[in-house]
């Protein structure tokens, strides 16, 4: 008996001191975010934000288009048996369009911006602290949040749109390559529904999720680069939790913005459900 | 004696469960060249990051020119910071930035001079530390050890410091390139009015450099109420000293510690 409650106490103090763990580093990591944004008001800021934009955005560019083709092609593969016996070919548009542009060209590149270049933020600021180059950015006049995480900052949230415009494209793409091209569907048909279904409220929700998603991946990458653990082990270590919680922040995120917007429209538009 | 330029008060550092530094009082005066040092892990890096605002002290402060560091806000602490040289163990060069735009760096960062006159300086100081012309345009990855040391010290008196923090400068030198780097640190001394702290494992670099030699012990060595400065003198007072642990450390001799180790392990 006596053992029993030894062991709940010791997992009572366990979960205390995680959940106070967790608390402090969310407050660390809002402080940091703070810093994030005030660095958008300095100048210096601004000076390494072509090359980070560069890397960021351009040379994502590959992987955002190879990802959103496939996943465009293997949805359009996953349903055509089932709409097919329905009779519902011709629709298959519609559900594959409007899986990627308000879901899947979001998400995915906002996964892909977490694991090619959030855990390379994360890694490469990691490096920076254990070899002092942080430091010596402060001791060389310059604040080191400004300086490295403001334009990291600002290049996920301004590319990550384009990017997600890229997945869209070629999600869609994929999806009638191989609806149109390999199972034959009418063309014309598949186009017409997908044009009457689709509007330009699932597109912008499309493009605004992205904007929180690039945001929350830059502070989250560049917090765990910041203060990452010492060696090559901490480095590691800073580059997977840096891709872990991102992607479950994205998908988090993802959850309740889609709840918001959805409520957002159901309020603006009343009577727009009930009439598709 | 004038007012100290740099004091420590009472200063105890404490990383997590894990205290280094304990109860430091420490006055350096404008001019002096101190040499810290130490056994390996017993504060040294810490306090020289202290004494720069790079780190907060847990308990105590860190008074430079008559201001509490401690206290300051980051902006006025940046401020501060540019009065300070650092040259750092690794010499923390920029990666992705050129010799060049490493020298370069802190001056852009002012912005109060044009293109012009920091190329001038630039090269002024890569003269100065005894490097060619010709490395502006390489990368630190191409650099030798001792050649990063020399960018790093060249990067540090862009900003004409008035005080130079040297992190272990001589640290994975060959015996003539640490003397060159003691050279430097003398010619440094020469050149300009600058106070310098050494942090060294090195007899030679506190011989030849140091007019003022201060020994930290690691904390878990010491016994209760002992003071972690177990020496603070002239490099000559050092040599003299009895106490058989600042012999033992200048003497570099392990005696029991080997069987220590493997009594802990």
């Amino acid at each position: 008996m006596a053992t029993v409650s030894s062991e709940a106490l010791g997992l009572w103090r366990w979960g205390r001191r995680k959940v106070a763990e967790a608390i402090l580093d969310l407050g660390d990591l809002s402080i940091f975010a703070f810093h994030i944004l005030a660095g958008m008001r300095r100048r210096s800021s601004y000076n390494t934000l072509l090359p980070i934009s560069y890397s960021v955005g351009v040379r994502s560019i590959p992987v955002v288009t190879i990802t959103g083709l496939f996943i465009g092609m293997v949805l359009a593969v996953q349903a055509y048996a089932e709409f097919y016996h329905l009779g519902l070919a011709t629709r298959l548009g519609q559900i594959i369009n409007i899986s990627v542009v308000r879901e899947l060209g979001p998400v995915l590149a906002a996964v892909m911006l977490a694991g090619r270049v959030g855990s390379a933020m994360a890694a490469e600021l990691a490096t920076m602290r254990i070899t002092e180059q942080i430091d010596a950015l402060a001791c060389l006049g310059v604040y080191p949040v400004h300086y490295l995480g403001t334009p990291r900052f600002l290049a996920s949230v301004s590319l990550i749109p384009l990017l997600t415009i890229l997945a869209n494209f070629m999600g869609v793409l994929g999806g009638a390559l191989i609806c149109i091209d390999v199972y034959h569907v009418e063309s014309h048909h598949y186009w017409e529904n997908v044009r009457g279904y689709i509007g330009m409220w699932d597109l912008m929700t499309g493009l605004i999720k992205p904007i929180f998603f690039g945001a929350a991946i830059a502070i989250i990458c560049c917090h765990r680069g910041f203060y990452s653990e010492a060696g090559a082990e901490g480095v590691g270590r800073a580059a997977t939790r840096a891709f872990v919680l991102s992607f479950i922040v994205v998908l988090v995120l993802d959850f309740f913005l889609a709840m918001f917007l959805n409520n957002l429209y159901d309020y603006l538009w009343p009577q727009a459900r009930h009439m598709l | 004696m004038s007012e100290a330029l740099i004091s420590l008060q009472q200063v105890t550092m404490q990383f997590e469960a894990q205290r280094v530094l304990h109860a430091i009082d420490l006055d350096i005066q404008r001019g002096q060249t101190v040499g810290i040092i130490g056994e390996s892990g017993c504060g040294k890096t810490v306090l020289l990051k202290l004494i720069i605002g790079l780190l907060r002290p847990t308990v105590g402060r860190v008074i430079f020119d008559g201001k509490d560091l401690t206290k300051l806000s980051e902006r006025e602490l940046t401020r501060q910071r540019l009065r300070f040289g650092f040259l750092f163990q690794g010499a923390a060069l920029f990666d992705s930035l050129s010799v060049y735009d490493n020298v370069a760096f802190g001056l852009r960062a002012q912005g109060r001079k044009s293109e012009a006159e920091i190329r001038e300086l630039v090269c002024n100081r890569i003269q100065e530390v005894g490097l060619p012309l010709s490395v502006l345009d390489k990368k630190p990855a191409e650099l030798s050890g001792g050649m990063k040391k020399r960018v790093g010290l060249a990067r540090a008196l862009a900003l004409d410091p008035e005080v130079m923090l040297y992190d272990e400068p001589t640290t994975g030198l060959d015996p003539i390139m640490t003397d060159v780097i003691n050279e430097l640190i003398l010619q440094t001394r020469r050149r300009r009015p600058v106070t310098s702290i050494i942090v060294t494992h090195e007899m030679k670099t506190v011989n030849k450099v140091s007019d003022r030699v201060v020994m930290l012990y690691p904390l878990s060595r010491l016994k209760p109420g002992e003071p972690q400065i177990l020496f603070d003198g002239t490099p000559e007072q050092l040599r003299a000293c009895a106490d058989p642990r600042v012999r033992q450390f200048i003497e570099g001799e392990a005696r029991d510690r080997l069987q220590e180790l493997a009594t802990k392990a």
